[in-house]
């Protein structure tokens, strides 16, 4: 496991800060896709930002930060192994990020039984706060109801009324076609009908015409990764954005839309929950991220800044790394920080901020190379993640 | 296959009789023995758990492939089904450890028996394809059937209670219950390669025909052999999901087969302890080498080369020829 | 869901071209196989991976030499190729003595190798290859809108496709190449260097799967696992048309595609798997595939 740790400056600001807190080491470890196809949202650029939390937080509080990572290769059997080595043979104390929700599932499950912490940023599925939760668990950037939530209620309410799913054959894709349909139909809008495509797909020609003769307005794509960035090189290419219907892209992020070029993705629709141009903070802050490894932040590396950060602060109001002390100062301390701004964990894990509606610009209109998005709604907290009560989570009742 | 290259030209030292072990053997797997009774204390006891599931898988395949001179492209489908419905029986019909495993054993048994019935009746690379498309047909399959989870797999498996009395949750219980299981499936091999039964398979390997006019009915043996390899490797991959509490998509998939291919060529396909090393070396190298991410697959790729190229009968192999006994 | 009888005559008739177009891809890629399976008696698994690298080196040009998609087309299966010719004399010609299933497991292990510094330089989330100028835009056929690039595919691996089959079927060098797959020996006893034959074979097979690559390229994204994912696909499609057959691989490519495309439209899910339920059929009902001759 490499080790990005920075023992020695640490300790040095410990000895200058005198002795008001006893040691207390941490070993953050970072586990996510470093070399397939989230590799470039998540990746070594998570493990970066777990360590630029380290960095700000401070050195003067006691508090000593490893930061260690490893590429679960989006396998649950890989990602269960890592977790499983590190809290039995290496002592870590947490594990941040993890994409891809049926690693993150298995991750949840093993940090329950040793009692250790998940910070998860990179996955989407809404199971971690619904009927899976856990006490040992917080979800940070996203999951799939706020993506479905976001995107599908926005676009019946800008009159996208009439819906059709390119889905990707398995239970993610699945989940978020289902809980897309269901906002639709909330919202006033209907489903016309839903093409589940082999997972992984190269060519989706077939399945895109097919919801071109639907005559729906709107194209949700359910899928994530290659199979999304084809499906849109693909839709362009048949003409289909510009034959009037729209895509709706249900997990997409900036550096997919950055590698598919405005091009192409121009006019898609997508939500997130960060973008590196919302305000002064976040420019400032990604200004420093891009010096490190050339590239903006994707949300989910923003929110494992954020979810690191907020732990540390409550390590350091709890006085211990005791995981049941920390994660009560956790849900009890309002979160605050540059990137999300302020919000609450909540009592399923569930960390609530408000929510974009991006649309990606035209080429003509974009100022430089990460100049994507146009802002169309701030979806504010209180409606931006699903009811506490409707997640079916155990710990809540 | 086995006519140029086979290791073991001349393994009947083993005594068709097949009465006892030889000497050296005994030596070798007392000391396995005790290597593994050592190895929870001095090594990460899941680790181990895991050599010693892809050790007992390389030594069905190899079973297969070495003995019986069939190269199965579609392991996978027995080492992932089986493990499937192994985690399916301990966290649904709440089995314990030991019914588990022999529940994913007997459903690969009947899936080697449905899909050998049809391989075996086509010799060579087509057997391999023919067993590549069975393969690939049951990774759809688990992708499909709502029991599998699909890509989540089947989590949070509970390790049970052995014989509903001994916890398996601490990882030493577990191991060494792990280490029995594979410790008697190794030992069924090799009874089954040095009983008569082996002998006809080897003489089918080595020259069909022959055997055919000798008047045995080889497709019978082929298939009895096929279907004892598919229910070993399920011995294995059931064990497996007990283990990691987890059944997925990965053991199933058509880069599973190519490991455990690489694992019996490695360590000495037609060798009785060949592919147990070779099976320790990559799941070393996989552990070890798992940051560097696509390292592993690149040094995948050059011990495949390497051993195709320079020592086909694999470490253990040469070993063997060095010492001039089959091992 | 779909339904059988949603499906207008027009709609259909689109798919059906669609699958055509993906034909084209097995078509091609499946006659390089059979080429080499044919000559050299090796099970390409370095195939998918030598299609990759088509589509990288044509990126490659692009972006580093500023050859454009025209000069590609050409320079990308010579360039490939002569890494073939390489691969073919360093290890590939010393496996020939040995059983081919030795010659599977050396190009599976060279598969990994090229796919794996692939993916390590280059990442796996895909580099764009932009469409060339002449062959954007499309027709509106009334039953639907064929994107003229796709169109130019099918076209141009149709010709690329048949000249092949020529030159090996009807001309004095296929004759020799025919004659030194069935006896090597004799052939070389005309005074005809059989080696040299062989190797510029596999480099041949190897250029045609780097110039499906260059065609692949615009249309899919160039990503180091492109050849991984379709490698399987196409070893049913060698399989089912029989091994080395030169117009079976041909034919069931073009016919597998449309297969495929019929399956996209009444069962999307099995799309991934039909084929390979055909090639377990076709080989117990006639075990040397559609056009193979019984061994």
């Amino acid at each position: 496991m490499k080790k990005t740790g920075f023992i020695v400056a640490s300790l040095a600001g410990l000895l200058m800060a005198g002795t008001a807190y006893a040691q207390t080491t941490i070993k953050i470890g970072v586990m996510n896709d470093r070399s397939g196809i989230y590799a470039d949202i998540t990746g070594e650029g998570s493990a970066v930002a777990a360590q630029m939390a380290a960095e700000d937080f401070g050195t003067d509080k006691g508090i000593t930060v490893e930061v260690v990572s490893a590429d679960h290769q989006n396998k649950p059997d890989v990602g269960s192994n890592i977790a499983r080595q590190w809290y039995d043979t290496e002592n870590v104390d947490v594990i941040a990020d993890v994409p891809t929700s049926s690693v993150a599932l298995a991750v949840n499950d093993i940090t329950r039984e040793k009692n250790k912490i998940f910070l998860n940023s990179g996955a989407a599925t809404s199971d971690l706060t619904g009927s899976k939760c856990s006490p040992n668990t917080v979800h940070w950037t996203y999951d799939t109801w706020a993506l479905a939530n976001g995107t599908g209620g926005a676009m019946v309410a800008a009159g996208g009324k009439t819906w059709f799913f390119v889905t990707a054959d398995y239970a993610f894709g699945h989940a978020l076609e289902r809980d897309t349909s269901a906002v639709v139909t909330a919202n006033g809008g209907e489903v016309l009908g839903a093409v589940r495509t082999p997972f992984p797909g190269t060519d989706f020609s077939s399945f895109l015409l097919q919801a071109q003769s639907s005559g729906a307005q709107v194209i949700g794509l359910a899928n994530a990764g290659g199979d999304t960035i084809n499906s849109i090189k693909q839709a362009s290419e048949f003409g289909i954005t510009q034959g009037g219907q729209a895509l709706a892209g249900l997990l997409m992020f900036v550096n997919d839309v950055h590698a598919l070029g405005l091009d192409v993705a121009q006019g898609l629709v997508l939500t997130e929950s960060f973008y590196w141009d919302l305000n002064d903070q976040t420019r400032e802050w990604s200004a420093r991220f891009e010096e490190k490894t050339g590239k903006k932040p994707s949300m989910i590396q923003a929110g494992v800044y954020g979810a690191v950060t907020h732990y540390l602060k409550a390590v350091e109001a709890a006085g211990s790394k005791d995981p049941e002390a920390v994660m009560a100062k956790m849900k009890e301390m309002p979160t605050d920080d540059p990137l999300f701004g302020q919000g609450v964990v909540r009592a399923d894990g569930r960390k609530v901020h408000d929510m974009y509606l991006f649309r990606v610009k035209k080429p003509e209109d974009s100022q430089g190379p990460w100049d994507l998005y146009e802002t169309v709604a701030t979806i504010p907290a209180e409606n931006a993640f699903r009811p506490l009560a409707d997640g079916g989570c155990p710990l809540v009742q | 296959m086995a006519t140029q290259a086979s290791p073991l030209d001349t393994p009947r030292a083993a005594s068709p009789g097949t009465a006892g072990m030889p000497v050296l053997h005994m030596v070798i797997f007392a000391g396995l023995l005790v290597l593994g009774l050592i190895a929870p204390y001095v090594l990460y006891p899941v680790f181990v758990m895991k050599v010693l599931c892809f050790a007992l898988f390389a030594c069905a395949f190899n079973l297969l492939l070495g003995f019986g001179g069939l190269l199965s492209f579609g392991h996978a489908a027995y080492f992932g089904g089986a493990s499937y419905v192994s985690a399916h029986a301990a966290k649904i019909w709440g089995l314990s450890p030991e019914l588990a495993i022999l529940a994913g054993t007997g459903a690969a048994a009947v899936l080697g028996l449905a899909i050998g019935s049809l391989a075996i009746r086509r010799q060579g690379i087509y057997f391999a394809m023919v067993t590549l498309a069975f393969a690939q047909m049951v990774f759809f399959f688990s992708v499909q059937a709502p029991f599998t989870g699909g890509e989540d797999g089947i989590q949070s498996v509970p390790r049970g209670h052995l014989f509903g009395l001994i916890s398996m949750a601490p990882d030493r219980n577990l191991y060494f219950f792990v280490l029995a299981v594979v410790s008697i499936g190794l030992l069924v091999i090799y009874r089954i390669i040095h009983s008569p039964f082996g002998q006809v398979l080897k003489g089918i390997r080595d020259n069909e025909p022959r055997m055919i006019s000798l008047g045995y009915r080889t497709r019978r043996y082929k298939l009895a052999v096929f279907v004892l390899s598919a229910a070993l490797a399920g011995t294995a991959g059931a064990t497996k999901a007990i283990v990691f509490q987890l059944a997925s998509l990965t053991d199933v998939y058509w880069t599973m087969s190519g490991e455990v291919v690489l694992m019996t060529l490695l360590g000495g396909m037609g060798t009785v302890f060949g592919p147990i090393l070779g099976a320790a070396v990559i799941v070393t190298m996989q552990n070890y080498l798992a940051t560097f991410g696509d390292w592993v697959t690149i040094g995948q790729g050059i011990i495949f080369v390497v051993a195709v190229m320079l020592f086909r009968e694999g470490i253990v192999g040469v070993l063997a020829r060095i010492i001039k006994r089959p091992l | 869901m779909f339904e059988l009888l949603g499906i207008p005559p027009q709609a259909l008739f689109g798919q059906l071209l669609l699958g055509l177009i993906n034909g084209s891809f097995y078509a091609l890629l499946s006659l390089g196989l059979a080429i080499i399976f044919g000559l050299l008696n090796i099970i390409n698994f370095t195939h998918g991976a030598q299609y990759m690298m088509g589509a990288f080196v044509a990126w490659m040009l692009l972006n580093y030499a500023g050859v454009p998609y025209w000069g590609a087309l050409f320079l990308v299966p010579v360039i490939v190729g002569a890494t073939g010719v390489v691969l073919e004399r360093v290890f590939i010609s010393r496996l020939y003595h040995l059983d081919h299933l030795y010659g599977l497991l050396l190009t599976f292990g060279l598969a990994l190798i090229i796919t794996g510094i692939f993916r390590n330089q280059y990442g796996i989330s895909g580099l764009p290859y932009a469409m060339p100028k002449q062959l954007t835009g499309g027709q509106n056929l009334g039953f639907m809108f064929l994107p003229n690039y796709r169109g130019w595919v099918v076209v141009v691996s149709v010709v690329v496709c048949l000249a092949t089959w020529f030159v090996i079927e009807k001309t004095r060098l296929g004759a020799y190449l025919r004659a030194a797959t069935e006896n090597p020996t004799m052939v070389g006893a005309f005074g005809i260097n059989v080696p040299r034959l062989i190797t510029l074979t596999y480099g041949f097979g190897v250029g045609l799967a780097a110039f499906a690559g260059v065609l692949a390229a615009p249309i899919y994204s160039v990503n180091p696992n492109m050849g991984a994912d379709v490698i399987i696909v196409v070893f049913a499609v060698v399989v089912i048309g029989g091994m080395g057959s030169i117009l079976g691989s041909i034919l069931t490519g073009f016919g597998l595609g449309l297969v495929e495309g019929l399956t996209r439209v009444f069962y999307p899910e099995g799309s991934a798997v039909v084929i390979f339920v055909i090639m377990a059929i076709v080989l117990l009902v006639k075990p040397a595939g559609l056009f193979g001759r019984e061994v």
